[in-house]
């Protein structure tokens, strides 16, 4: 379960005390969870992620496998939904643990940056006005520098 | 060789398929975008900025340039957008 890829709401709460109640030996745990908001065309009536069926898994494997080796983590978890999303509902989270706070901030600031522009998901906004794709932030593909 | 490509977000909706098998002698990824320029004005449309693009082999992110000798699978997207 450290790696989740949904259609259906979930509960990030709930998430993050089943992530805890497994960890032996860390000291702190770090969640970050994207959630669904407003357009800048206007309200949204929902949100469409499309994603790679065959190689969305086993990027986020990845992804999370490069955060484990790279930290002393105890453990790492990320949840992404795909399909249609409401306003207010969760995106996805990802958590951390470590024995010391930093490496759990480092390690979900990458999860994070590599979630936005390495793993193949693609954001579509619905409004009343129409449908637009989001378009990738040269800032999120910069962010990635730092980690090279 | 046959290969199965894929198109997703706009790519998918400019061109109007979610993916083809096709039959090419393209030796590179560029070779085949354009292969597929040359067909119908809906694919120049969906791969005019490249530049614009991310392509995938085997379900790994790879280069325009990158050889196809071997592939199976062949993905086009934009820029991700994720998290």
């Amino acid at each position: 379960m450290s790696v989740l890829l949904r259609a259906s709401p979930f509960d990030p709460g709930v998430e993050m005390k089943r992530f805890s109640d497994t960890q032996e030996g860390a000291g702190g745990i770090v969640t970050f969870t994207g959630i669904v908001r407003d357009s800048a065309d206007g309200p949204l009536r929902h949100m469409e992620i499309e994603h790679y069926p065959g190689m969305t898994q086993s990027a986020l494997d990845d992804i999370r496998s490069r955060a484990m080796a790279r930290w002393p983590l105890t453990d790492a978890m990320i949840i992404h939904r795909h399909g249609i999303l409401r306003p207010g509902e969760t995106i996805m989270m990802v958590a951390t643990a470590a024995r010391h706070r930093a490496d759990a901030f480092a390690a979900a600031e990458f999860l994070m940056d590599y979630l936005k522009s390495r793993a193949p998901f693609w954001k579509k906004e619905v409004t009343d006005t129409g449908e637009t794709w989001v378009a990738a932030r040269a800032v999120d593909e910069k962010a990635l520098d730092r980690w090279a | 060789m046959t290969l199965e490509v894929l198109y997703f977000a706009w790519v998918r909706e400019r061109i109007g398929l979610p993916r083809e098998t096709l039959e090419t002698q393209a030796e590179t990824v560029a070779d085949l975008v354009a292969e597929l320029v040359a067909r119908e004005d809906r694919y120049a449309a969906a791969f005019a900025d490249t530049d614009a693009l991310r392509v995938a082999i085997d379900q790994t992110l790879s280069e325009f340039s990158a050889p196809l000798a071997g592939a199976r699978e062949v993905a086009f997207f934009p820029p991700m957008t994720g998290g």
